[in-house]
């Protein structure tokens, strides 16, 4: 293994890893202030108990995400000290605001985690919002570094070297509006999504439950709404990248010929040597109208980048789609439970949206990781686009495979250590359930 | 003579005081769980847990911040640094990410209680404690070979490059020391947060002893630095602000034993506090201007317009996040912060 794929992989499992923990960072706060508002609202002791179950098993995975993130930083050096050189100077201030969002974030859920007989119920529940706020900003400032990398500005080249650097444009970034808002939506409509699958299954098992019935609802709200938002959000995201990085939205629909009238390819493997796309179905005229409203746009293809600058077609097309298929499902589900809802049918009770759901939950997760993977193998071969190619930048250290596969056993036996002590909490559900309210709340 | 430089510079080196003073402590208060403590183990646990639980993912946002002040202001020190140094930083990661999980796995597993009581198997606990040590000795090992002036040598071989910046007598001493200083600093400061008298006891025994070692070893780390990192030597031995600087950490950290021995433990927690942070900043002093010996310094910088958006920054944020922080201290530490008793009325 050549030392820059090593890097490579082990910059995209790490970050594949962090993104897990992140949105769920991001969501989780959400999901128990609203449980614990109801429990301020309603004065069922009930809610506290749904509030309190999530946090202690959100505070594992807290850890494990601050953790991962921290790695994160010292690898932008690690694996890309010259990206860091020339890029940090422009990126690096987005990144000292977010270790701002960090510390408001880690401050507010010490309070949030140990606080609950230290704070009243009000402040307490304060203290969640700002979890959750700061959350989304740690979001919003790195996915700007991260849009940056994508379509760079704010600064002008010489030989190489980056000058005359201003990195107030790098903050107000056109296409990080974009990326910013779709990543947030995904935050929620993932964790929504996987929460509410979680307590569909104990429902099946256990129906009637009211902390699965309530978790459920709360669950589906933050989940479904921004999953439908997410398909106008995505239809945005595709017509900014059509225009700032044409060889990327190419290879995401296997678009090998700049053509008028392009067609949309729905799944296939393309073969990058023949240019084919075989088991690919084709609809006609598709992608122009998707992109420019116009049945015979022209649509640039990937002829129009030289061999070397294209990015790799299948992965980056195979993970469009998988993420638009995902996309596609969770918006299906929040329409059907929406449906059943508005029909003012239980939800609960309808075992087959309850299996649906549960079968469902991983699949916000996956579009999360294919998202990110049309991002980031979309832009090769370049770490920021069309100024610094990966290559170019990666560190002088011989035998990096080593370090990647000690970080990926390494996040292996998290990963697996993470999901045996979650599964530890869903299991105590109902057995543990009365006791846990009234030890918190000494 | 105010510079950006410079005042970034002394932010980079506040964020380490911070991270040493705070975060230093909770992965000395962990090391702590590797020792025996005989009828008061369960005890220990919840001290130790109840002592860092709350604020330890806050504590550690300091090493972010200095990260960040590194690689925006002073980009051709974090290249060469992170480039040179690639084998312990990655392993001051792996036990950054041990220790992280492992406390977590521990205090939140299900079954675990706030009385010590833990649901989490025996091997977490000593991957917390094992990792609690090797973690801080990481960071010293960096930091001592940035001082040495071996990272940014120039080099030819694999071994130049990458091994010998820090497989040397200095930066292994400072390793050494950086875990026995946060070790010490954590049993000062448990001292007043364990409530039972016999169990103050246990740390008070703690504290001494590891006053005990952390002078010898500050003394040897002295000595390595004659050959080891030479400049660094000359900046604290032979300028009158180095032996200043030299002084009053010695001062300080006579001063802070006597206090431990005469049970003055508000007095103990601010002179250990405070002779750390004395160590610290000479260490800094004498190493001004540079950031990596002998050839980065800082005025290898950022452009301007970075510098001042940093630096506003940092202001910026520094006035949101003070209060914020000593909000969450006086939360939870508000019988330590503004004690009842007599003998503590300090700070
Ligand atoms: C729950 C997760 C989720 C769902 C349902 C979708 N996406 Fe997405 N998508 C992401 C999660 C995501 C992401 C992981 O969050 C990415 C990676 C980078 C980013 O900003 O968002 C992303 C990136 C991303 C990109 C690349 C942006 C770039 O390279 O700058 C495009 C074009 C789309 N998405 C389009 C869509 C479309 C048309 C969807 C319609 C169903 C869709 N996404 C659903
Ligand atoms: C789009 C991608 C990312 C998102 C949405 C994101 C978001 C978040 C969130 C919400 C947290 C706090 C929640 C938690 O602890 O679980 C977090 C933690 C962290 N992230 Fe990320 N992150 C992303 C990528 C990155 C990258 C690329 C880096 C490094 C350069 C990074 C560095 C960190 C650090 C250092 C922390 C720890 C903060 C702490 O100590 O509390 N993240 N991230
Ligand atoms: C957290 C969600 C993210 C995921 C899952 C992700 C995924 C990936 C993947 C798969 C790669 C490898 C691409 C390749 O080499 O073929 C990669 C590379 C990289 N990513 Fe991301 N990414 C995320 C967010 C970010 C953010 C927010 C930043 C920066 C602020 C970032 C910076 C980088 C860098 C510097 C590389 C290495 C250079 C390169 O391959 O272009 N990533 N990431």
């Amino acid at each position: 293994m050549s030392d820059l794929l090593a890097a490579r992989s082990q910059m995209a499992m790490s970050l594949g890893f962090h993104i897990v923990f992140a949105a769920i960072g991001i969501a989780m706060p959400l999901l128990m202030a609203v449980a614990e508002w109801r429990w301020l609202r309603t004065g069922d002791a009930r809610f506290l108990t749904l509030a309190q179950r999530w946090s202690k098993g959100t505070a594992i995975l807290f850890a494990v995400g601050a953790v991962s993130g921290t790695v994160l930083s010292f690898e932008l050096g690690l694996l890309w000290p010259s990206f860091m050189e020339r890029a940090g100077p422009v990126i690096g201030p987005l990144f000292a605001l977010e270790g701002f969002a960090f510390f408001t974030e880690a401050i507010f859920l010490g309070l949030y985690l140990y606080g609950w007989s230290r704070l009243s119920a009000k402040q307490h529940f304060q203290a969640g919002l700002v979890v959750a706020v700061s959350g989304i900003f740690s979001a919003v400032f790195v996915v700007t570094a991260n849009a940056w990398m994508n379509a760079p500005t704010g600064f002008e080249l010489d030989q190489g070297r980056l000058i005359r650097v201003d990195p107030w444009a790098a903050m107000v970034h056109p296409v990080a509006w974009h990326q910013i808002v779709h990543m947030v939506l995904a935050a929620f409509a993932a964790t929504g999504f996987l929460v509410a699958g979680i307590h569909a299954f104990l429902l099946l098992n256990d129906p009637g439950s009211f902390l699965h019935r309530q978790a459920l609802s709360a669950a589906l709200i933050v989940g479904a709404v921004p999953a439908l938002f997410q398909l106008v959000s995505g239809d945005l995201i595709a017509k900014s990248v059509a225009h700032h990085q044409p060889a990327k939205l190419a290879a995401m629909e296997a678009l090998f010929r700049t053509q008028d009238g392009a067609p949309f390819v729905i799944g296939g493997l393309p073969d990058e040597s023949t240019q084919r796309i075989p088991y690919g179905i084709h609809i006609p005229n598709l992608l122009s109208i998707l992109l420019h409203g116009d049945p015979h746009a022209t649509v640039v293809g990937l002829d129009a980048v030289p061999p070397e600058d294209r990015p790799p077609v299948a992965v980056v097309h195979v993970a469009f789609q998988v993420m638009v298929g995902c996309g596609l499902i969770l918006a299906g589900l929040a329409v059907w439970a929406g449906w059943l809802w508005w029909k003012g049918r239980p939800l609960d009770e309808n075992r087959r949206l309850l299996w649906a759901l549960a079968l469902a939950s991983p699949l916000g997760f996956i579009a999360i990781e294919a998202g990110w993977v049309v991002t980031e193998v979309g832009r090769q071969p370049w770490i920021v686009d069309h100024v610094i190619r990966t290559a170019d930048a990666v560190t002088p250290m011989p035998g990096l495979w080593v370090p990647m596969i000690t970080f990926t056993l390494l996040y292996f036996v998290l990963a697996a250590v993470v999901v045996w002590a979650m599964w530890r909490h869903i299991a105590a559900s109902d057995r543990g359930a009365p006791r846990l309210a009234k030890e918190v709340a000494v | 003579m105010f510079s950006l430089e410079a005042a970034l510079g002394a932010m980079l080196v506040g964020a380490l005081t911070f991270y040493l003073l705070f975060g230093g402590a909770d992965f000395g208060a962990g090391m702590w769980t590797l020792f025996p403590a005989g009828r008061f183990a369960q005890e220990q646990r919840a001290l130790i847990d109840r002592a860092i639980g709350p604020i330890w993912e806050a504590n550690h946002v300091w090493l972010i911040i200095a990260v960040t002040i590194l690689f925006t202001a002073f980009p051709a020190a974090f290249a060469v640094i992170s480039t040179r140094l690639h084998i312990p930083l990655t392993l001051m990661l792996i036990g950054i990410v041990l220790r992280g999980t492992a406390f977590a796995i521990r205090t939140h597993d299900v079954a675990s209680k706030p009385d010590g009581v833990s649901g989490a198997p025996p091997i977490w606990h000593r991957v917390f404690g094992w990792s609690s040590l090797f973690t801080p000795a990481m960071l010293g090992l960096v930091l001592g070979s940035i001082a040495s002036g071996r990272a940014a040598a120039p080099s030819a071989s694999f071994t130049e490059t990458f091994i010998s910046p820090w497989l040397a007598p200095f930066p292994v001493t400072i390793a050494l020391l950086t875990s026995a200083t946060v070790a010490y600093l954590a049993a000062v400061y448990l001292l007043l947060e364990s409530r039972d008298p016999a169990f103050a006891d246990l740390f008070r025994r703690r504290s001494a002893t590891a006053w005990v070692v952390v002078t010898i070893l500050g003394g040897a780390g002295l000595w390595a630095a004659r050959d080891g990192a030479p400049e660094i030597y000359h900046g604290l031995v032979q300028t009158g602000l180095g032996r200043v600087g030299v002084g009053a950490t010695l001062l300080l950290h006579a001063a802070a034993l006597w206090a431990l021995l005469s049970r003055r433990d508000a007095w103990a927690r601010v002179l250990a506090a405070a002779a750390a942070v004395a160590m610290l900043w000479g260490w800094a002093a004498s190493q001004f201007p540079y950031l990596v010996e002998p050839s980065v310094t800082i005025y290898d910088a950022a452009p301007p317009a970075t510098l001042r958006l940093l630096f506003f920054s940092l202001c910026g944020g520094s006035l949101l996040l003070l209060p914020l922080l000593y909000f969450l201290y006086k939360v939870f530490k508000g019988e330590v912060i503004a004690p009842r008793a007599p003998a503590d009325k300090l700070s």
